[in-house]
């Protein structure tokens, strides 16, 4: 049997992911262990959700530039209704869940209606955000709340004293529910069908308007919930955070093995994209005299890597066709 | 009668694409539908699968009246379509491809077993062996193009429009193809078959109809009609009727004509078979054939636009190298496009910029073309081609069609090239500038400027060429030399099927 070439970028995400770690281990030994895991897991949470959002965008062949605002929105509307309203986190999560998705389901419906292109849109949606979390409040609010507290203090103890804290069981729940829509659903199927061409979903039947919405108020959710996570790991709001993060969580994807053209990729591609990412700088850290910036250095050529693979990939596959 | 249209006119503004034209499909049958450019064709399929609205007129599927307003509700009433350009998803599997917005569910979600036994029940009796979970996109055209069919047909399952199905397919690619429409025939399918290759059209068509400026011309069976009778329902000409125009007046014989260059076995796989072709100086070669032959194809080839994969080229000098228009263009090649407005002129520039275009090219941005001798060049042309136009610096776009044409020839001129394409130089031009454009091609051959001209206008040919080249089905297919040369013998040319069957016509 012989291996499906649908499957080589995603093998070679995780062939890469696994590499990393091998020359990781070999070097610090400690780094296997449950709970250096756990910590990958715990400091990527909020990237790893936000980027199965940007997975459906992408494979649709659109973009969102919004998501780092919104995250960083979100970190302030949840504080500031803590602070100033007697609500329970559990209330204003709700609210705020609501606010960020019909704010996605506006740019989808937008990115249709005037037929714009996604990128314009949703840069024009990044700056709305972050305008918003300024309007809320110019400073760090911090959160206090015995909620909170048990939130952030919730974990299960794997084998070897590693932490899988609540909000790593978040991120791998929105994997998994990424992936069941991505690849399980009608919906999932017109994403990929408007990312393999327009025209042509909508000869095959697809309701290319109402799944345009859907996917960005999808990724307008995700970006809510990688909110309220980054809220319960860092217990504060700040209007000034995450800036920059919906590029990191392209670069996930891209790392994920998901064509940014759309049409192609795994949503279990980007989880171990984000991982990827993450064992650099756990790397770094370990090491101790390497500087931070080399995480850049060593995901721009990783990006690089994927990129030119996923050229490499197109060209074979056009030279039989 | 599965599919009958009754009086089906379509207008457009300024144009009847379709005047109360009757078609007719049995179930069962496989229907040419032929037609030269602009005869209304993909109009008339258009309003059979709903990207069109009718004007008036009827279409009855059953004996039903039916009125499809998209190509969905036409799927749903039972008219499949399979375009040229396949309309299916490359990214997808073959499985999703034909499972696509039916796909089988299991507790709302998809099925991905479930989903292929459905693709491999549907490809079943299509003699394909091949894996319905790898990607659509990995496999070869003829394969999409089976399960493009596959997925019209279990969708709709009484009437399949087929659109110019093998225009990208190789012979056995074909054979497969026809034995498929064949067994989906004698399963009672209406098939349409709508096609520029006549020798497909007689293998597997049972009728044919031909449309001609949007009125139908001919409804026949295939086993009464012969090529001739076909080409002459197509083009509208009558043997006996063609006009002789004034031939061109040689000036020295072909033979002795000095040879300039000559291009051995060019061709590209699927687009024209290799040929071979001498250029003399001064002469005029011209292209004829019915839309599809290969006219235009050539002349890419020639010129680099699209890269011949086999073929080299000579001149006195040696190799020329002609593999893109810039290596064309210096080996002193010349290409006026058939599509003026999208490939010829840049509407936007004056004409004086137009005009200076390709000469600037050639020198490159680091030597600009002197303004002075710019408007020089430009005040020169629009004298000698007599451009009517108020001053050199209004937009090309604001001149009238046989204007654009010329400005578009003053730029090649300006490049004084040794050999000149001209493709389709008078479509869309008026009488008089028609004329002058004639009067300009005789002019520059007679400065030892060799040109290629394609052209549908027979007459026009006969009257500029030295010889033609007639094509067919892609194929160089015969060369038509000094007397030869009349509207007559290129019909005839066309519609001889091959040159077996030519002796036994001219024995008989």
């Amino acid at each position: 049997m012989t291996v499906n070439p649908r499957l080589y970028p995603l093998l070679a995400t995780i062939g890469i992911f696994m590499l990393a770690y091998l020359v990781c281990w070999m070097q610090f030994p400690y780094m296997l262990s449950t709970r250096v895991v756990g910590n990958l897991l715990t400091d990527n949470a909020y990237l790893g959700i936000v980027a199965v959002g940007m997975t459906l965008v992408i494979l649709s062949g659109g973009i969102d530039l919004s998501v780092g605002s919104v995250i960083a929105f979100s970190g302030v509307f949840i504080a500031v209704l803590l602070r100033d309203t007697g609500l329970h986190p559990l209330a204003a999560f709700a609210i705020l869940l609501a606010v960020t998705t019909a704010f996605g389901a506006a740019m989808g419906g937008v990115i249709h209606l005037l037929a714009m292109p996604a990128f314009i849109v949703t840069l024009a949606g990044m700056f709305l955000a972050r305008g918003a979390a300024y309007m809320l409040t110019i400073e760090s609010v911090p959160i206090v709340h015995p909620f909170y507290e048990t939130l952030k203090n919730a974990y299960w103890l794997m084998p070897g004293k590693g932490r899988l804290t609540l909000i790593a069981i978040v991120m791998l729940l929105a994997v998994v529910a990424g992936a069941l829509i991505a690849h399980r659903t009608r919906f999932g199927a017109s994403v990929f069908a408007i990312g393999g061409g327009e025209q042509t979903a909508r000869l095959m039947g697809v309701r290319v308007g109402a799944t345009t919405v859907g996917i960005y108020a999808f990724s307008g959710f995700m970006a809510g919930l990688s909110g309220i996570v980054f809220s319960i790991y860092t217990s504060s709001g700040y209007p000034l955070a995450t800036v920059g993060t919906e590029l990191t969580a392209i670069a996930a994807v891209v790392i994920g093995g998901t064509l940014l053209t759309g049409g192609a990729g795994y949503v279990l591609g980007t989880l171990f994209g984000v991982l990827t990412m993450g064992l650099i700088q756990t790397y770094i850290v370990f090491d101790g005299s390497l500087s931070s910036w080399w995480t850049k250095i060593v995901i721009g050529v990783l990006l690089l890597l994927f990129i030119l693979l996923q050229r490499g990939l197109l060209r074979v596959s056009s030279l039989r066709a | 009668m599965l599919l009958s249209i009754r009086s089906l006119s379509k207008s457009f503004p300024g144009t009847k694409a379709l005047d109360a034209v009757d078609f007719e499909l049995k179930a069962g049958e496989v229907h040419a539908l032929l037609g030269e450019n602009g005869a209304g064709k993909s109009t008339l399929i258009k309003c059979m699968t709903g990207a069109y609205r009718r004007d008036s007129g009827q279409i009855l599927l059953d004996g039903q009246p039916v009125s499809p307003g998209t190509t969905s509700e036409a799927q749903e009433l039972g008219i499949g379509t399979v375009y040229q350009e396949i309309n299916l998803l490359p990214n997808l599997t073959v499985a999703q491809n034909l499972t696509f917005g039916r796909e089988p569910r299991r507790f709302g979600m998809i099925s991905s077993r479930a989903q292929r036994d459905m693709a491999r029940e549907m490809l079943a009796g299509y003699g394909l062996d091949i894996d319905v979970g790898r990607d659509l996109g990995s496999y070869s055209v003829a394969v999409q193009q089976v399960i493009a069919i596959a997925r019209a047909v279990s969708l709709s399952g009484k009437v399949l429009i087929l659109d110019e199905p093998t225009a990208s397919l190789d012979a056995a690619e074909v054979r497969m193809l026809f034995d498929i429409l064949r067994d989906l025939r004698d399963r009672g399918l209406g098939i349409v078959f709508v096609s520029h290759f006549l020798d497909q059209v007689f293998d597997l068509c049972d009728r044919l109809t031909v449309l001609r400026n949007g009125c139908k011309i001919a409804t026949e069976a295939i086993a009464e009609t012969d090529r001739l009778k076909l080409i002459k329902h197509m083009l509208g000409r009558e043997l006996d009727e063609a006009t002789e125009e004034e031939r061109r007046k040689t000036t020295a014989p072909h033979e002795e004509r000095h040879e300039m260059l000559r291009f051995d076995r060019v061709g590209r796989p699927g687009t024209v078979a290799p040929f071979d072709l001498t250029v003399r100086r001064g002469e005029v070669i011209g292209l004829a054939g019915l839309l599809g032959s290969g006219r235009t194809e050539s002349a890419e080839l020639l010129f680099g636009v699209r890269a011949a994969q086999s073929g080299q080229a000579h001149d006195e000098a040696g190799p020329v190298d002609f593999s893109n228009p810039r290596a064309a263009i210096r080996a002193g090649f010349g290409f006026a496009p058939e599509d003026r407005k999208t490939d010829g002129i840049i509407a936007d520039l004056s004409v004086r910029e137009n005009i200076v275009l390709a000469l600037q090219a050639r020198r490159g941005w680091t030597h600009p073309v002197p303004r002075a001798e710019q408007n020089r060049l430009a005040d020169d042309y629009i004298a000698r081609l007599d451009i009517r136009t108020s001053d050199a610096e209004k937009a090309v776009g604001d001149l009238s069609g046989g204007n654009q044409q010329k400005v578009v020839l003053a730029r090649w001129l300006a490049m004084n090239p040794r050999f000149l394409i001209l493709d389709e130089p008078t479509r869309g031009i008026d009488i008089g500038a028609h004329a002058e454009i004639l009067r300009l091609i005789h002019q520059m051959t007679a400065e030892g400027m060799a040109l290629l001209v394609i052209s549908s206008e027979f007459d026009e040919l006969v009257a500029v060429s030295d010889r033609i080249i007639v094509l067919r089905d892609r194929r160089h297919a015969h060369a038509l030399v000094g007397d030869e040369v009349t509207a007559d013998a290129i019909v005839r040319a066309i519609a001889t099927p091959d040159a077996a069957q030519t002796q036994t016509r001219g024995a008989a």
